[in-house]
């Protein structure tokens, strides 16, 4: 069994959030990156499965040479080797057209990826990747077991689950659940080590076009000042709730 | 400029989201000059449901393949029928699963997390949610689109117009449901979506213990409200993983959201910034979340909260 897993570089959590003078793009300054935690479970479902049922695992990342550091972390958790499409991952459309190549190509029995990358949100990769390759498409996913080559998986449905069936080669999108959260790995020396001497294999993009620019980034507006109310006059709570804020 | 949407349902009844959903595509058509077409599968309710909030004409499907969900059955069928060039889709689990499917299939770019209207038709310009809530960005699409609508960001509002239903057919039957569902569990019935939710009441570590939790169910049951809990409760199995919101829970926006015992970490605060009010009840008058909120109270949980529920009973007239 091969599988690939997807992994974007993203701005740490914790990151403060800036964007470029003119608005147009988000500000790398000082922004330390890491692998998508959605991309987390995913990849650590893959390394499960490795270790399970001898599956390879291949990670692939769009990005330059920036995103070495994080892929080589993906490394040291346990992925066989990976493949970085030398690119600006620039729209989800471009994205998707890349994974979906590399995919075909490399005849991956499951594309992994995280439901959606916690900087731009879109969500949109694991389903384009789906549809451009016309594979089965669990979204959500919150439990996998392969069985020959079908893959059994429990999605999160609005309100509750699912257990679905999906034939492989598929396309499935991981998220907090896949794995428990205390069995995520976290890189240890030796995994360290033996990243390094995995192989990364660097690849040009496939071209696409869009009809999609970006007109420019703004930050929310800041709520204003917090009104305190005294412990011991909680009515006074409700009442700007009800009276003030409409919200009861 | 022709204006369609997918309304979403669930068990033949139409969800909140959908409506939602509804409202928006009514609100842009309004704009654009056009009227709102709605897609409807398997749906029991009355078309009625749906003028009241714009929809000058329901396209109704009956198609048991469409009883369960798969994105590519989804998609395919929406895209038989969604003859426009703006298709507007919740952004609920199902909704933003097939979006991206319909959007290759209909030649149409994507834009997801949308959160309020558009700005400009030619192009469609519209703002969208991005790096979990701390940005906006602002996208110009030309040509066909198809948008995912963040649920809770613009409200079902009612508009209503005189329409008519029309039942239609779509060519997929079970070989274009590449994905079998097999089983089903649902959340205890009762219980309300925690996104669909207009208020929702919320606690972290604070709490101390599960056992804790009575208070913060009895207040959420007096304010018709859903339950959440930041990432660590969930963790450690104080509260169901579907209750966890944040950047790698659910994120949420209702009118009301009332966070009690949890501190304001960035990562939780990203899944529920988009809330209209936040209140805050934290001992530690240095928690970030104050920063966040619009109504904040210094006080322990265990004294604050049971006061708070004797007040919205004196409020909702409940003994
Ligand atoms: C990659 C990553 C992703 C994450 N994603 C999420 C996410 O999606 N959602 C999320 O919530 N977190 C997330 N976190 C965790 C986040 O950083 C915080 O650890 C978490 O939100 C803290 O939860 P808490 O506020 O319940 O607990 P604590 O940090 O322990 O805070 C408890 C709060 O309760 C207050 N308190 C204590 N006793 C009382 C009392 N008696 N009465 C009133 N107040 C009291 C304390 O003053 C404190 O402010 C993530 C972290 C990482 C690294």
């Amino acid at each position: 069994m091969k599988i690939l897993v997807c992994i974007s570089s993203v701005p740490d959590t914790t990151a403060k959030i800036n964007f470029t003078g003119d608005g147009k793009s988000f500000d790398k300054n000082g922004v330390q990156f890491v692998i998508n935690p959605h991309d987390e479970f995913s990849l650590n479902k893959a390394v499960e499965l490795q270790e399970k049922a001898g599956a390879t695992v291949t990670i692939l990342t769009v990005g330059d040479a920036s995103v070495d550091a994080v892929m080589r972390k993906a490394l040291a958790i346990g992925a066989n080797d990976g493949i970085r499409i030398d690119a600006d991952a620039r729209d989800d459309f471009f994205v998707a057209t890349q994974i979906a190549k590399a995919a075909k190509e490399g005849g991956y029995d499951i594309v992994l990826t995280g439901k959606e990358s916690i900087d731009y949100n879109g969500g949109a990769v694991p389903g384009l990747v789906a549809g451009l390759l016309d594979y089965g498409f669990v979204n959500g996913c919150i439990g996998l077991e392969v069985e020959g080559s079908t893959a059994k998986a429990v999605r999160e449905i609005d309100g509750g689950k699912e257990n679905v069936e999906v034939a492989l080669p598929a396309v499935i999108a991981g998220q907090k659940g896949l794995v428990d959260e205390a069995a995520l790995r976290i890189p240890n020396m030796r995994g360290i080590m033996q990243a390094r001497s995995k192989q990364i294999t660097v690849v040009a993009p496939e071209a696409t076009s869009t009809s999609v620019e970006v007109v420019g980034y703004e930050k929310p507006a800041s709520r204003g000042n917090v009104t305190l109310v005294d412990k011991d006059n909680v009515a006074e709570l409700v009442r700007l709730l009800h009276e003030e804020a409409k919200a009861i | 400029m022709a204006i369609f949407v997918y309304a979403e349902s669930h068990d033949g009844k139409y969800k909140k989201a959908g409506l939602e959903a509804v409202a928006y595509a009514k609100a842009i058509a309004d704009v654009a000059g056009d009227t709102v077409t709605a897609i409807a599968f398997n749906v029991t309710d009355s078309s009625e449901e749906l003028y009241k909030y714009g929809a000058t004409k329901v396209l109704k499907v009956e198609n048991s393949t469409l009883k369960n969900f798969d994105a590519n059955a989804y998609a395919k069928a929406v895209a038989e029928l969604a003859a426009g060039e703006v298709v507007v889709v919740p952004s609920t689990n199902d909704g933003a699963s097939f979006a991206p499917l319909l959007a290759l299939k209909l030649g149409a770019s994507l834009v997801t997390n949308v959160e309020k209207a558009p700005t400009t038709f030619a192009p469609f310009t519209v703002a969208r949610k991005a790096f979990s809530g701390k940005g906006i960005e602002t996208v110009a699409v030309t040509g066909k689109a198809v948008i995912t609508l963040l649920q809770n960001s613009f409200g079902a509002k009612e508009n209503a117009v005189a329409g008519s239903e029309e039942s239609v057919s779509v060519s997929i039957s079970d070989a274009d449901a590449k994905v079998k569902v097999t089983g089903v569990e649902v959340a205890q019935t009762g219980a309300i979506d925690l996104k669909e939710a207009e208020i929702v009441v919320s606690a972290g570590r604070g709490l101390k213990g599960p056992e804790n939790w009575g208070m913060i169910e009895e207040l959420a049951q007096l304010l018709g409200a859903a339950t959440a809990s930041s990432k660590p409760v969930a963790d450690i199995g104080w509260r169901p993983h579907a209750e966890h919101v944040g950047q790698t829970g659910k994120a949420i926006a209702p009118n009301l959201y009332i966070a009690i015992g949890i501190s304001g970490a960035i990562q939780h605060l990203a899944g529920v910034n988009g809330s209209k009010t936040i209140v805050v009840i934290n001992n530690d008058a240095e928690a970030p979340f104050f920063k966040a909120a619009d109504y904040g109270i210094v006080g322990d949980a265990f004294e604050v909260v049971p006061k708070l529920i004797e007040e919205v009973k004196k409020l909702k007239g409940v003994a």
